[in-house]
């Protein structure tokens, strides 16, 4: 039983058309809890904007910009060769060479989504392959994926990205590799809890009484119970993909410093933002809002989706008994072990 | 818990052997010739192939792997390219002092102001404080390292100082006891932008664990026997509140002091994340290596350390 047939506890016999209560999924039921969410609901179109200004970027740019590689020579730079500030010209001013920063900052979300949603996309493939198997076979199987785990997320991962970028070079593949192969682990853990509670439950010995194989049980009985947690955590991860993207290239070690990116701009914006302060605000105000809007949107999807977590409860005014880690899909107890590059 | 405590240094072991090997292999496919590096530009090639003799840098792959990890066992982190031939070792004791500086003074600001408003939040749920705190720190969670560094020295450092109020400064810090005026004027604004980083953690680790004892039944007798609300809160609640976030502190700690390397870079100040970021600039691939291996070392042991530490704390979790 996946939790879309879960309808059926609550639709009626069905004789009587104009009794009946519409049955509503516990989909349907986050959904309307989470368009009452007026912060995630703004979150989202924030998203979804940042979204198309990425994908329509050549438009735009060509409609309110130059370029982004362009060097405007003319009107890019004043008398003394220094960057120009936001005109009818440049909206949001230039930077060192005469380069549009409007351009530069709508393509720079190209870079900083596509890392963000590959990276996580791949984290989140593995993560929850790797716990569902962990989980599923518990024994020495679930043991070893364990202790790689805690090898994983004990592993200085940013040092050893920048050492990756140094060696092999530093390009966007490069930094979707890394930041996948270690933000997988997080995603494996909570799914392997999640799993070892849901293969315990009754549905899941009925499906294995009637002689579903093992691969169907987590297909079709475990898997659509992940979707929540896993969703949840997903939109987490996103943000922090993307700070840490900017913060690679911020230190040189991500994507090619010439290729329009937020991080690469922040960097090269250490040299001129004295003189040119939207050289350095106006990547800062783009990342900061993109990860702003991810991290409202995650907390707004895991209050419609976890009606129990603390957050909902505490909204509620019914913070009285608490389980014992904040939310749910926590790990019960154990610290969070924080990104690094600070 | 002896059986909890071989399990864990072996993982840890296990752990430290992984980083190193990767860090090799990465590090020895380097398209940058380091022997070149050592030599200059001008040099010949026989004094080239003479520096890369003399490092051993034409043995095969797997001799200068065996080499390596000899040295590693030794605790010998070999001695960097540049630099003049200097340590990796005596480089990062060097630079030690201002990254524990840095750590442990943001750390009493984050720990102190993270469990203030974590308690406050707490206490007065769903007050308008509780949804000012929860707003600032939704953003210190969001907020990318470098963008807050940066602001924060353009506004703090280069607008106060262009308008005549030279408060803080920018580079290495040198020592406290040496100059304690040009010390803190070149600290505080690290304190305060890592802190803020980190705040957030903390507040929410206070708030929810607060909120859970507040909801158990001492509390209730406390109240019950007619204990001052203060006295409740502080006394009974929060000491009991803090073992999570006592441990998380472990955590982080271990972990920032390899990983400052946004804060420190971007506010100049000459610590163990600069030199990782330097190191890597210029290509000193053993110094890369050396710090690295530290940075797992800190790791693991702060790992090691907290897991001990909260069995001790908390007679709830049990080890195995």
């Amino acid at each position: 039983m996946s939790l879309t047939e879960l309808e059926a506890e609550v639709s009626p016999p069905g004789e009587e058309p104009t009794q009946a209560i519409q049955g509503r999924t516990p989909w349907q039921l986050a959904w309307a809890r989470l368009r009452q969410d007026k912060v995630a609901i703004a979150s989202a179109v924030v998203i979804v904007l940042i979204v198309l200004m990425a994908i329509f970027a050549p438009v735009l740019t060509h409609w309110f910009g130059t370029d982004p590689q362009l060097t405007n020579t003319n009107t890019g730079l004043d008398a003394d060769g220094l960057p120009v500030g936001p005109s009818a010209d440049h909206l949001l001013g230039t930077d060192q060479l005469g380069r549009d920063i409007f351009s530069r900052a709508v393509f720079g979300a190209r870079i900083s989504l596509e890392v963000g949603l590959l990276s996580t996309f791949f984290a989140t493939v593995v993560g929850v392959t790797i716990g569902l198997l962990a989980g599923y076979f518990s024994g020495w199987a679930d043991a070893a994926i364990s202790r790689v785990l805690e090898i994983v997320l004990s592993f200085p991962y940013l040092i050893v990205a920048l050492v990756a970028a140094a060696t092999i070079g530093p390009s966007e593949t490069m930094e979707i590799v890394v930041i996948s192969s270690f933000s997988f682990a997080a995603m494996a853990r909570i799914v392997r809890g999640q799993v070892i509670s849901i293969k315990a439950r009754e549905f899941v010995e009925a499906a294995r009484s009637l002689g579903a194989s093992r691969l169907r049980i987590m297909a079709i009985d475990i898997l659509p119970n992940l979707l929540a947690p896993v969703i949840v955590l997903a939109t987490l991860l996103i943000p922090q993909a993307i700070v840490t993207e900017s913060t690679l290239t911020f230190l040189g070690a991500g994507v090619d410093i010439r290729i329009p990116s937020w991080g690469g701009m922040l960097n090269e914006s250490t040299q001129y933002y004295r003189v040119a302060w939207w050289y350095l605000f106006v990547p800062s105000a783009f990342l900061l809002i993109t990860t702003l809007a991810f991290n409202l949107l995650g907390d707004g999807v895991r209050d419609a989706l976890d009606p129990r977590s603390e957050r909902v409860l505490a909204k509620a005014g019914k913070a009285e008994k608490q389980p014992r880690s904040s939310g749910r899909w926590r790990l019960p107890g154990a610290p969070e072990r924080q990104a690094m590059g600070k | 818990m002896f059986r909890f405590l071989v399990r864990r240094v072996l993982l840890g072991i296990l752990t430290l052997w992984l980083v190193s090997t990767s860090v090799f292999v990465l590090a020895y496919w380097v398209p940058a010739d380091p022997a070149r590096a050592i030599a200059g530009q001008r040099a010949t090639l026989a004094q080239v192939n003479a520096v890369r003799k003399a490092l051993g840098l034409d043995d095969p792959l797997t001799v200068q792997y065996g080499r390596y990890m000899g040295h590693l066992l030794k605790f010998d982190l070999g001695t960097s390219y540049v630099n003049g031939q200097v340590g990796v070792w005596t480089l990062i004791r060097g630079t030690l002092p201002t990254t524990m500086w840095l750590v442990f003074g943001a750390g009493i600001l984050w720990l102190s102001f993270g469990i203030v408003t974590g308690v406050l939040s707490a206490t007065k749920a769903r007050s308008l404080f509780d949804r000012g705190a929860t707003v600032f720190v939704l953003i210190g969670i969001s907020i990318p390292p470098a963008v807050l560094a940066l602001t924060l020295t353009y506004v703090m450092f280069f607008q106060l100082r262009t308008h005549g109020v030279a408060l803080f400064d920018v580079g290495p810090p040198g020592s406290f006891f040496a100059d304690p005026k040009l010390f803190l004027s070149r600290m505080i604004l690290p304190w305060i932008g890592l802190a803020y980083l980190i705040t957030a953690t903390y507040t929410r680790l206070t708030r929810s664990s607060m909120l859970e004892v507040l909801g158990e039944d001492y509390i209730r007798t406390a109240r019950a026997k007619g204990l001052p609300e203060r006295r409740v809160v502080y006394r009974h609640g929060l000491r009991a509140a803090l073992t999570p976030v006592i441990t998380q502190f472990g955590v982080d700690i271990g972990y920032l002091i390899g990983g400052t390397l946004v804060t420190e870079s971007v506010f100049g100040l000459n610590g163990f994340g600069f030199l990782i970021v330097h190191s890597l600039f210029i290509g000193d691939t053993p110094t890369i290596i050396g710090c690295t291996i530290f940075v797992a070392l800190f790791i693991v042991v702060a790992n090691l350390i907290v897991d001990l530490l909260y069995s001790v704390l908390d007679p709830r979790v049990r080890v195995t």
